[in-house]
């Protein structure tokens, strides 16, 4: 998942469809044909971690530019609904295990070279390949013979011994069919399958990536999206252009993107006002105290939900924290509605179901431990055996989590007299440093945002045992079996429906607790007459028009 | 002089090496895995940190990383930063641009409050003597933040003069407001010292004989005075310019501007010792440098120091 360091900016969707930029000089929103095709915008950016490889991508700064310059075989709509087949011509599967992928004939790289299935399972077997470290290598973990080309660190990073070299290079569930046409053998029935395919970790990449260094590849990278790289100054700015043989669904209506890279949330925004800046994606959470950039921005100010959901995690390994009654306890006994109007001025709202309701085959308002109710929570409290000593809640206070955190736990010791705080550990880095390592000694502050729009996202990594993102190592049979059992359904409606009777037991168990859905604050300049933004809520750049 | 300029650049070396390696070695020891944080709320794959670890050696000792280090950099290697850039890149793009805004600070600092100084060294306990005491004392209690965003609201945002960050190009036009921002505080201490300096030597004798030769008193001033009251602003200025260099990151941050203050900020919370150092090298070469050029500045405003 893409969540930034920071954490605040990350995060986004617009359930509310297609966002129109209003007030604007033509009444009707619509842009200025001539003024768009040759025109240009400048939109904020942050310096991208990694060299530009799509597999090797997790972080925003560079995943923004990564989903602007490659399309994949299906692709997220912007109103957050299920994926439609963008590159893919079709995609066909009569068990959910076994896929033909059709792509269509004659689109091209940014180099003039065809997209080729080739090119597909290329960059596939390249990702999984362990010995070349890309990060997202475990997104191919469903796909036959994984467990061949990856291969764990017995004792770890920090121990004395390597990993094994694996046993093949090549993924032994992926065939090339002919130029269009490739088979994918997963290693069980999977009917999320199709759907992670839109994700960056799956972009098709060009014969001569493979010639190549990554790094020195992704310092120019070569995509299949509908804008081509040009220019790539660190720390200043990123410049793509318009590219002009792009055939598919959405091209670009404006021709040049300088994405300009900022050190300073406040500078940017500062840009932003005097119109120096086009299109900032998450304004500073300075500007939303007291509604101000609403004043600042008038309708200039774009306001969106976004499918991301803040949580407390709990250390379940800490023995303090292994009754799931006090842990209901705590959740019962924080007031989210108050958080929601009082810290964040309404632009979150308060959470009350576990997988974020924007996200296909989520429920809405199935999270029963996300009530406010003092009573219950005290009585649970005394049936648990009450808590003693203190209990310490975490955030990483590099970003801006010491206002909600701090109100969290003055709840948990106003309401049920537990001797709760709230503890900033000075880095995000620090932060997950203890984390990962499972030392953490209280309840903690967690972000998701899903990979792929599907409520699978928000149950496998998270509660699964031994889940990528299961930090708090919880683990209930019940749960793994129920989530096993509806990832192999045959049909994505039947997966929905098992996955929702897993969220039930998780609902019992309360292994962490959703506080409050983002929301997103975007502005744009005067010269924007027309944006949407995109299932993550990002600027779909496809859609501008001047 | 000859002999003198040796033993100072030799001083250089250890001063050098002792510099790098603590340097080297707090970034080191700062709390925090380097690969805790870079991939979001998810662990980083173990493939990912096992590849990356040998790759950069972080395996090794500290002693063993220096040594490799410097290995490289005398061989003109910086060497690479955990997201694959050159680090070498890096310092030839932010100098020149973190050096471009220092000068500018540095002559807006010389002239505002070299000429502040002697007006009121001059005229003291005047009305011009008072304002300026009161406004430079306004802009010593200012942090540098609070100047550079009123400035940058007022100027770029509210006014729209100019605009709120500086653009990829540099021009020199765009930098006189970050550059005020960064001299801000400079400029009411240049003027301080320049006003004692011109009063205390006022009443010198020399200038009372050049008064009584009947020389015209721009002469007096400009030749008699200024020149032997230089020696303090000149010290201040000189390494002044070593410290708004090192200084510039709250600035840089403001407007936005690449420059080294953002970089080793940066590199600091990634834990990218060899980005620090390769900065901070370069930055302690222009402190010594600046030391250097300052005493022999000295020799050349009073005749009477000498150097063997």
């Amino acid at each position: 998942m893409r969540v930034s360091k920071r954490a605040t900016s990350a995060i986004a969707l617009s359930a509310a469809a297609a966002l129109v930029a209003t007030g604007c000089s033509s009444g009707d929103g619509d842009g200025d044909a001539a003024a768009s095709k040759d025109g240009a915008i400048t939109v904020h950016g942050v310096q991208p971690e990694n060299p530009l490889v799509p597999s090797n991508t997790t972080e925003t700064g560079g995943g923004k530019v990564v989903d602007w310059l490659w399309t994949g075989l299906v692709e997220y709509p912007n109103d957050g609904g299920a994926p439609r087949n963008a590159l893919a011509e079709s995609i066909d599967t009569k068990d959910s295990k076994v896929f033909t992928i059709k792509i269509k004939k004659g689109t091209k790289f940014h180099d003039g070279t065809e997209v080729k299935s080739k090119n597909f399972v290329d960059a596939w077997n390249w990702a999984a390949y362990s010995p070349n470290g890309a990060q997202n290598g475990s997104f191919f973990a469903d796909i036959q013979g994984f467990d061949q080309t990856y291969t764990s660190d017995p004792d770890g990073p920090d121990g004395p011994q390597k990993a094994p070299a694996p046993k093949a290079d090549k993924l032994s569930g992926l065939k090339v069919v002919d130029e269009q046409t490739f088979e994918v053998t997963l290693a069980a029935p999977t009917a999320v399958f199709p759907t992670k395919l839109g994700y960056s970790a799956f972009m098709p990449l060009p014969d001569v990536f493979f010639t190549q260094k990554p790094e020195e590849f992704g310092k120019k990278p070569i995509g299949n999206g509908p804008v081509k790289f040009v220019s790539w100054e660190d720390n200043v700015v990123i410049k793509l252009t318009r590219f002009d043989d792009y055939n598919l669904r959405d091209k670009m209506k404006i021709k040049d993107v300088d994405v300009k890279l900022y050190q300073d949330e406040t500078a940017a925004y500062a840009d932003l006002l005097a119109n120096n800046l086009d299109f900032m994606e998450v304004v500073p959470t300075s500007a939303l105290a007291g509604d101000k950039w609403k004043a600042d921005l008038g309708d200039r100010g774009l306001s969106t939900v976004t499918p991301s959901t803040a949580l407390i995690s709990f250390p379940i390994y800490d023995k303090r924290f292994q009754n799931p009654k006090l842990r209901r306890a705590i959740s019962l006994a924080i007031n989210r509605q108050d958080i929601s109007d009082k810290i964040f001025f309404g632009t979150r709202k308060p959470a009350d179901s576990w997988a974020n309701p924007l996200t296909p085959g989520a429920k809405p308002g199935n999270c029963t431990a996300c009530k406010f109710d003092v009573a219950t929570a005290k009585t649970l409290l005394a049936e648990a055996g009450g808590f003693t000593g203190e209990m310490v809640f975490y955030y990483n206070a590099d970003s801006s989590h010491k206002g909600w955190m701090d109100a969290v736990a003055q709840q948990v010791k106003t309401n049920l007299g537990i001797n709760a705080r709230a503890e900033g550990v000075p880095t995000f880095a620090v932060f997950r440093q203890a984390v990962n390592a499972h030392t953490m000694k209280g309840p903690y502050r967690a972000a998701w945002q899903q990979d792929y729009p599907d409520v699978e996202n928000w149950v496998n990594p998270l509660y699964v045992t031994g889940g990528s993102s299961n930090d708090g190592l919880y683990s209930n049979p019940e749960v793994d079996a129920l989530a096993k059992q509806a990832s192999s359904a045959p049909s994505l409606e039947a997966s929905h429906e098992a996955f929702s009777k897993a969220v039930e037991k998780v609902d019992q168990d309360v292994p962490s607790i959703p506080i409050y859905f983002y929301g997103q604050q975007s502005g744009h300049s005067e010269k924007i007459k027309k944006l949407e933004l995109n299932n993550v809520g990002e600027v779909d750049i496809t859609s501008v028009e001047l | 002089m000859g002999r003198y300029l040796l033993r100072r650049l030799l001083q250089l070396v250890p001063v050098f090496i002792g510099t790098t390696f603590l340097i080297y070695w707090l970034v080191w020891a700062v709390p925090g895995d380097p690969f805790a944080g870079k991939c979001g709320e998810r662990r980083c794959p173990d493939q990912y940190i096992a590849f990356m670890t040998e790759k950069y050696h972080l395996d090794q000792n500290v002693f063993v990383q220096y040594g490799n280090y410097m290995k490289n950099l005398l061989q003109g290697d910086f060497g690479q930063t955990f997201s694959q850039r050159d680090i070498g890149d890096i310092i030839a793009t932010a100098y020149p641009n973190t050096l471009k805004l220092a000068l500018v600070a540095l002559v807006i600092e010389a002239v505002i409050g070299l000429g502040a100084g002697v007006l009121t060294g001059l005229r003291r306990n005047g009305f011009l003597d008072n304002l300026v005491l009161i406004s430079t004392l306004f802009l010593i209690a200012l942090p540098v933040f609070v100047v550079g965003f009123v400035l940058q609201w007022l100027l770029g945002v509210q006014w729209q003069i100019i605009k709120p960050t500086v653009s990829s190009e540099m021009r020199w036009s765009e930098l006189i407001v970050p550059g005020f921002v960064l001299g801000s505080a400079s400029v009411a201490y240049i003027a301080r010292v320049a006003r004692t300096s011109i009063a205390e030597n006022r009443r010198a004798d020399y200038v009372r004989t050049a008064i009584a030769k009947g020389l015209p008193m721009r002469r007096v001033v400009g030749v008699h005075l200024l020149r032997n009251s230089l020696i303090p602003v000149v010290t201040l200025l000189g390494t002044d310019l070593g410290a708004l260099m090192g200084g510039a990151i709250v600035t840089e941050g403001i407007f936005g501007i690449n420059g080294i203050g953002r970089a080793v900020y940066r590199a600091i919370v990634t834990k990218e010792s060899a980005t620090v150092v390769g900065i901070v090298v370069v930055l302690v070469l222009v402190y010594l440098v600046m030391n250097l050029v300052v005493d022999l500045l000295y020799a050349a405003l009073d005749p009477r120091i000498r150097y063997e």
